[in-house]
């Protein structure tokens, strides 16, 4: 019998968050793109309307009026969807804010194909490889609430450009209860020895789902939410290539440059392993749901499991 | 310092600009000294800024959005105290910060430019900053005629006027020129004051290369409470660089030993002529 599992959507967990800490932090101010909607700004926008900045949609505006407000001590929190955010103001992020060294908190929401049967153009599933090929850019990717409110508190404190993607919908809640995630290390959800299974966003869940499944097929598999796709935890994929002999990755990205060509550079480079990545393909893809699009690309448990086995073959 | 003053600091800023670029065989003659006359009233007549405290919280603040411009900007920031002058030899060098466009690991400089378009948004920006921490510092933003042709400063310049930004200050650097031609020809941007008009912004029509003008136009900031100033600044491009006045394919290019000489002769009788 399945357990019954809490679900909330990461983009409200971002911004009740944001707001807890902006009542205490003059300096934290909201932008967005006429995306008050769908970044669910609306209780921030009401309650501290001087540290709230509506731009229009203008996306390459966005991100520029951040950086100069950084310029002058605000922490700057640009929020958008992701498709329109990372994509339109790419330029943006790379010279006022990357280049320049700006504290500016870029936030991506709807992100992968999280806008569904909206189609190719809300999609955002090359983010993840143009923001990490940014040099000073840090890359994250929450798996549910719970760690996206404790990255929001992270990042108030943080110093440096960041790029944090979310989901729209629900999503089972994978860390009731905990407080702390460090950027830059992977959290290990659950030890093993057979194979090592990397995800990150709403596929943590997904993987967690299959190493259960593996574990009853006598297959025992290590799982790590790698949330900082930047800067990668190379130890830990080190450790897992060494000790595990075999790496899954699996991304709601394009698997060109993402979370599974990040990994794969640093095996390569350490310690090569038969791996195999799982995202999207490199083509126009299916309309639907998002959870059809991703069964359709094999991005769920079963398909996992079935890609795990074989690749524990290869060893 | 008074007019005259300015005038003479404008020549020696392009008589040391002239003699980096030629020295370091690169650079973009025709835009930096075109805006040489507005960069010199502005950092040695008007702003409120601090050589030795460059991030002075209630500093009035500069950006180069047209980056491709900077020499003549490196040299008023080196003249000025910000950095040692020696480091001017360096330009477009090896390992060296003093890059071909605006780099703000130089102090003075406020944010990195280069890509066209960005500027204004960074101007706004700092605007509604200073506004929130009630600062009345005014923002400068430097931009190209021909830059105008990228849609993001439209962006930048509605939000301006949709938030009031009557301490936020756009240059237009109105030489006709760019790259490939004239502006006109290569995509029209006349009636260039009715566009900015029309976005919200109070708009004055100066000769940039005429101190006098600058100045003045400058004293009356705000030019209307409430409305972003955009100073249309009619130049010519490579003022003061015989050779090399209004013509296109001076957008940038290094003079040769003849050129030089050329042109720093007609510098020097023009400061000549300052001393009378």
């Amino acid at each position: 019998m399945s357990e019954i599992r809490k679900e909330a959507a990461c983009r409200n967990a971002f911004t009740q968050e944001l707001l807890k800490q902006a009542r205490e932090d003059k300096r934290i101010i909201a932008l967005t793109s006429d995306a008050t909607g769908s970044v669910s700004l609306g209780d921030f926008s009401r309650e501290l309307p001087g540290q709230f900045v509506e731009v229009g949609i203008a996306e390459q505006n966005l991100v520029g009026i951040s950086a100069g407000l950084a310029s002058t001590g605000k922490k700057p929190f640009a929020c958008g969807p992701a498709s329109f955010l990372a994509a339109r103001s790419f330029e943006q992020v790379k010279v006022d804010v990357a280049y320049s060294g700006m504290n500016v908190k870029l936030i991506g929401v709807s992100g992968g194909v999280s806008y569904g049967a909206l189609g190719e153009s809300h999609y955002s599933v090359q983010d993840l490889a143009s923001m990490r090929a940014i040099a000073n850019m840090t890359v994250l990717l929450p798996a549910d609430a719970v760690q996206t409110a404790a990255l929001t508190r992270e990042l108030v404190s943080f110093e440096g450009p960041v790029y944090m993607r979310m989901g729209r919908g629900k999503v089972p809640c994978v860390y009731e209860g905990r407080e702390h995630f460090e950027i830059g290390k992977a959290y290990c959800l659950k030890e093993g020895t057979d194979l090592t299974l990397i995800a990150a966003g709403e596929m943590v869940d997904k993987v967690r789902e299959a190493a259960r499944e593996l574990e009853e097929a006598g297959i025992k598999a290590r799982v790590l939410d790698m949330f900082t796709i930047k800067p990668l935890d190379e130890e830990a994929v080190i450790r897992a290539a060494r000790e595990t002999g075999a790496i899954l990755t699996v991304e709601e990205h394009s698997v060109c440059g993402g979370l599974g060509g990040a990994v794969a550079q640093t095996a390569a480079e350490h310690c090569p392993v038969p791996m195999r990545i799982l995202g999207l393909p490199s083509e126009v893809l299916v309309g639907g749901s998002s959870g059809e699009i991703h069964r359709h690309y094999g991005l769920c448990p079963s398909n996992i499991v079935k890609e795990a086995k074989k690749l524990v073959e290869r060893k | 310092m008074q007019t005259k003053e300015l005038e003479k600091k404008a020549v020696e800023i392009r008589k040391k600009t002239l003699k980096m670029i030629f020295e370091a065989k690169a650079g973009h003659l025709g835009g930096t000294m075109s805006m040489a006359d507005i960069l010199v009233t502005l950092f040695y007549g008007r702003m409120n800024h601090d050589p030795k405290n460059p991030r002075m919280r209630t500093r009035d603040r500069f950006i180069l959005s047209k980056g491709h411009s900077v020499e003549s900007y490196y040299n008023v920031l080196a003249d000025m105290g910000y950095f040692d002058p020696k480091e001017l030899e360096q330009f477009s060098r090896y390992g060296s910060r003093l890059i071909g466009h605006p780099n703000n690991k130089v102090p003075g400089i406020e944010v990195c430019s280069g890509a066209l378009g960005h500027g204004l948004s960074c101007g706004v920006g700092m605007a509604l900053g200073c506004r929130m921490d009630g600062l009345s510092s005014y923002i400068y933003v430097m931009m190209g005629d021909g830059e105008l042709a990228e849609g993001s400063v439209w962006e930048a310049a509605m939000a301006a006027a949709h938030y009031g930004l009557d301490h936020l200050v756009g240059i237009v650097d109105r030489n006709m020129l760019q790259i490939s031609g004239t502006t006109e020809e290569v995509m029209r941007l006349e009636n260039l004051a009715e566009k900015w008009e029309a976005f919200g912004w109070k708009v004055a029509e100066i000769d940039g290369n005429r101190i006098e003008d600058i100045r003045k136009v400058l004293d009356k900031l705000p030019l209307e409470k409430g409305k972003p100033n955009l100073i249309l600044a009619h130049t010519v491009k490579a003022k003061g660089i015989c050779f090399a006045e209004n013509i296109a394919k001076w957008h940038h290019g290094v003079p040769n030993e003849e050129q030089y000489a050329e042109a720093l002769k007609a510098l020097e009788e023009e400061e000549r002529r300052l001393k009378e």
